[in-house]
């Protein structure tokens, strides 16, 4: 043995083995462990799927009661035929793990307040909100609920959980999904608390806005004075077109909820010290305000075949692997097909052979912060109703990848967990001690509400199946083959006073607290309306005759629902091809509106050239938001620019930032009132400035913008708008760009930047039923497989697929059907 | 072609064999085939540089053609991807450059080990 040789080349082995096995440093992020990673027998070499492999299988399993036949169609869409409801639900799980377990774990940790866990203290400030806003408390609640009350639940918990355990029993190593590979950690067992924490995200994503929003509201409030607040951010609609018509009359409400008599002086005007606190936490991006969606049914009187037609598309962020996952479940008890949650049993939106459902989401208020008053900083103890309440300490540990464990100490209070306090402060909470109250930590039951929606045969099924459901609050809109449409806003809402729970309250004394949840019966509904249609779009549900307070106003968009209403009211004969069409549709009404009172405050002939250009443009605009105009690229820049000149200077001066007042209030205004004083720049002393030379700057400013749009060739809406469908890690790689579609806020198709109707369903209720749907996505979650995002450019180009929805016997021979797999028990 | 000059290609193809064998087994580590080119070149006398590049060759070779194979029946779907989150300007052909280079280089000093070991 040559002893030196020996030893210098068995270092270099070891060593570039070892350096090989590391995962370096790159920038922020972290490299792959190099050597694994391009293994072609251990890395991601493996997820490289043949374009053209098959699916067939046949697959044993312990837990499964009896057979189930699994047939995949030409899109990867799993048709599932089980002798047991259970069964069908273990093998709904298998399935989400198969195509989506990545995804599924993520989500699920996002939820749970466990990102660092795997990224690193980069993603702290991200899982301490989560912990801190009680999402792992909420799941904790209905986990305990469900298992005491519910063997139903439980059981069908238990068999999704099971199925998803039963593909990751199988899964060797070398074939774990692409991003375990890429960031390096590995999957773990799910649980059925998993379940109810991805379902507590979506608690979140469509109720959690109000945990940014109402901080901001307040330091608006405080900042501008109650009197300019109340103009700039009225809660005001004049044009509101409500889910439930004008004129509706309700019934005598059950709870008169009342404002407490200190509220003028002590909520409304409330001026709190301003502390100064280092160390902020900066909170998560807020839930976006367009997480919004459409829904109506059309009764058999408006339509060509004389049966309903049913249309859903929610809007949500769109990321790759979807939020989505379509899935037909058949068993003895029923048939239905629609888009499912990987994460969840059953069809979240969808139909069965007897009727159709479809959600939106409803907007209302359910999350408050009280202010609390402690008696020392050991926090053991707060002021409330005149004597020293005891807290409880709720611990929460979130492990670090590469680094000590972070425990968070939680005070809980009668009203919820204290999130903010002296330990955990963000620039929107300026040193105050806030428990949050909301309705999503409570227990809930929303798995049922889709598990009877699942099975639901008629109307009163339905009923039935959306009494149960809690949070987030949803527009469930109804078709069903027997001729019915219906639309209810359903959830656990709470009977506030007006304006209660927009800012902060007051957490001392009880006067404050919620004074009841309002019951079902007196949620608003509408049932086969003389009209011949039901239709939602997260405008406010009522007007203000309602007897309850919604919340404020920025929560309720106002436009999509006017547009949706318009069209439905002209339309007659109207076909599944109609309601594509109507679910694709461009027109902007806001602008139809907003454009003349924006025209009569312009001065052209003061104009710059290029101004004057822009101007034209947007004149010239034929009002729909297509990928092609840039009519729309020039409205929008100026509406923009000048809402900017008119509230710029009112918002400038504030150390955070403060949320925008609402389009529609600059419109107003403009319409009303050409003396507007806010339009004044309270930054020129001794110059007031008019509206019109307020709009003007704005024009002369975005023509700026419009000059560099020109040079950089972006002024077609699409590519001025670029649509993007990201993965759920953002990495640039595995996202879609440059999507070319219109749309956009106010348009009944809803696509912004990273916006969008995330599965359109439309669904003809004839005998053997006629449907059609997709989502920007793909049913495999693995971007090394052609599945991975198949539909997006058909989604992009407003087509959609026809839904197979055929019974065994049928799907067997069908020409689309290409796949089978079996399951039996072991 | 005498004896001691077979035992060159004989070096290659069992390096390139044990490699993906070894594979097989995902439960292994990635790097378990240095391990066997490391025996490899034990029992197969030839001088250390030779057994450096039938390692490297062998390694570099397997994984390469695996790489390349799967690649092909990927249409470049994934490859592309990874060439661009790499960064490697979205090149499938670098990434199947880069994957062969980094199996041969360990390939090759295991087995450069292995054969230093054996030489008296």
């Amino acid at each position: 043995m040559r002893i030196l040789p020996f030893i210098a080349s068995a270092v270099i082995t070891v060593g570039l083995a070892s350096v090989l096995n590391t995962q370096l440093p790159s920038g922020t992020a972290k490299t792959p462990k190099l050597g694994y990673f391009l293994s072609p027998q251990h890395g991601f070499w493996k997820n490289a799927e043949k374009i053209d492999a098959g699916f067939d299988a046949s697959i044993f399993a312990k837990d499964l009661k009896g057979k189930v036949d699994v047939y995949l169609d030409d899109r990867l869409v799993p048709h599932i035929y089980a002798d047991q409801d259970e069964d069908a639900y273990f093998v709904q799980g298998y399935l989400h793990a198969k195509f989506r377990l990545w995804q599924m774990d993520f989500q699920t940790r996002v939820a749970a307040g466990r990102l660092s866990e795997i990224a690193g203290a980069d993603k702290l400030s991200i899982d301490r909100f989560f912990r801190r806003l009680g999402m792992v408390y909420g799941a904790e609640q209905t986990e305990k609920y469900i298992n005491d009350n519910n063997p139903v639940m439980k059981a069908t918990v238990d068999a999704y959980t099971a199925g998803v355990n039963a593909y990751l029993q199988q899964l060797s190593p070398a074939d774990l999904p692409f991003e375990y590979k890429l960031m390096n950690y590995a999957p773990e067992a799910w649980t059925p608390k998993k379940t109810y924490l991805f379902l507590m995200f979506m608690s979140y994503d469509l109720t959690g806005r109000s945990a940014t929003a109402d901080l901001q509201l307040t330091n608006t409030r405080d900042y501008l004075g109650y009197d300019l607040f109340e103009k700039l951010y009225t809660n005001q609609q004049d044009s509101l077109d409500p889910i439930i018509p004008k004129g509706t009359l309700f019934a005598m409400p059950s709870i008169v909820p009342q404002k407490p008599l200190s509220a003028d002086s002590a909520y409304l005007k409330k001026q709190p010290p301003m502390m100064a606190i280092n160390n902020y936490s900066i909170p998560p991006q807020a839930p976006d305000k367009n997480n919004g969606s459409n829904n109506w049914a059309v009764a058999g009187s408006k339509t060509k075949s004389g049966r309903p037609i049913l249309c859903s598309d929610p809007h949500l962020g769109l990321n790759l692997p979807s939020l989505w996952y379509e899935v037909q479940i058949t068993t003895p008890t029923h048939s239905t097909y629609g888009a499912s949650f990987p994460g969840s049993p059953a069809v979240i939106i969808g139909f069965n052979d007897s009727l159709a459902w479809g959600v939106t989401n409803a907007g209302r208020d359910v999350l408050d912060y009280y202010e609390l008053k402690f008696k020392d900083s050991t926090q053991k103890e707060y002021w409330h109703n005149g004597a020293w309440q005891a807290t409880t300490n709720r611990q929460e540990i979130i492990k670090v990848k590469d680094s000590a464990d972070v425990i968070e100490n939680i005070a809980m209070t009668h009203w919820g967990p204290a999130m903010f306090d002296a330990h955990y402060q963000n620039p929107q909470s300026k040193g105050r001690n806030l428990a949050v109250k909301w309705t999503g930590h409570n227990a809930s039951t929303g798995v049922e509400t889709f598990y009877k929606l699942n099975r639901a045969k008629n109307f009163d099924d339905y009923l039935s199946a959306i009494s149960l459901w809690k949070c987030p609050g949803q527009n469930f809109v109804f078709a069903s083959k027997s001729g019915d449409i219906a639309i209810k806003q359903q959830g656990s809402f709470v009977a506030r006073w007006d304006r209660q729970g927009d800012f902060i309250m007051p957490g001392t004394d009880s006067s404050y607290d919620w004074q009841g949840i309002i019951p079902n019966e007196e949620n608003p509904m509408m049932k086969n309306p003389l009209r011949g249609f039901v239709s939602s779009a997260n405008q406010k549900s009522v007007e203000a005759t309602y007897p309850y307070y919604l919340g404020t106003a920025s929560s309720f968009p106002l436009y999509r629902g006017i547009s949706v209403n318009k069209h439905l009211a002209k339309m007659s004969q109207i076909t599944p091809l109609d309601m594509q069409q109507l679910q694709t549709d461009n027109y902007n009404v806001f602008a139809e509106v907003a454009r003349p009172a924006l025209v009569k405050f312009i001065e052209s002939s003061k104009l710059s050239y290029d101004a004057q250009k822009m101007v034209q443009e947007m004149n010239n605009w034929d009002l729909y938001n297509n990928e092609n105009s840039k009519g729309i690229t020039a409205f929008k820049i100026i509406w923009d620019s000048v809402e900017y000149a008119v509230w710029g200077d009112e918002l400038a001066g504030a150390e955070v930032p403060l949320t925008k007042p609402e389009a529609y209030v600059l419109l107003d205004q403009m319409n009303k009132d050409s003396n507007f004083t806010v339009a004044d720049d309270i930054r020129t002393k001794g110059i007031v400035e008019t509206l019109k030379e307020q709009v003007n700057l704005g024009i002369e400013k975005a023509a700026i913008k419009w000059k560099e749009l020109e040079k950089d060739n972006q002024l077609t809406w699409a590519q001025f708008k670029a649509t993007r469908v990201l993965h759920l890690t953002k990495t640039p790689a595995l996202s879609r760009f440059n999507l070319p579609i219109g749309g956009g806020v106010n348009i009944i198709n809803a696509t912004t930047e990273t916006h969008g109707p995330s599965w359109r369903m439309v669904v003809h209720l004839t005998d053997e039923i006629e449907a059609y749907g997709l989502y920007p996505g793909g049913q495999s979650g693995n971007p090394g497989s052609p599945y991975y995002d198949s539909f997006v450019d058909t989604w992009a180009a407003g087509k959609y697929y026809r839904l197979l929805f055929l019974p065994k016997d049928k799907i067997k021979s069908d020409s689309r059907t290409k796949w089978h797999i079996q399951f039996s028990k072991a | 072609m005498n004896k001691e000059s077979l035992k060159i290609p004989i070096s290659i193809l069992l390096s390139a064999l044990a490699t993906f064998a070894i594979g097989l087994y995902g439960e292994l580590p990635w790097w378990s085939f240095a391990v066997a080119n490391f025996i490899i070149a034990i029992a197969i006398p030839l001088k250390p540089w030779v057994h450096f590049l039938t390692g490297a060759l062998g390694v570099g070779a397997i994984w390469a053609g695996l790489a390349t194979g799967i690649d092909a029946a990927n249409n470049h779907i994934l490859s592309t991807k990874v060439a661009t989150i790499l960064p490697l300007q979205g090149s499938y052909v670098l990434l199947i450059v880069i994957t062969a280079l980094v199996g041969a280089l360990v390939g090759g000093f295991a087995s450069l080990t292995g054969a230093y070991l054996r030489k008296k």
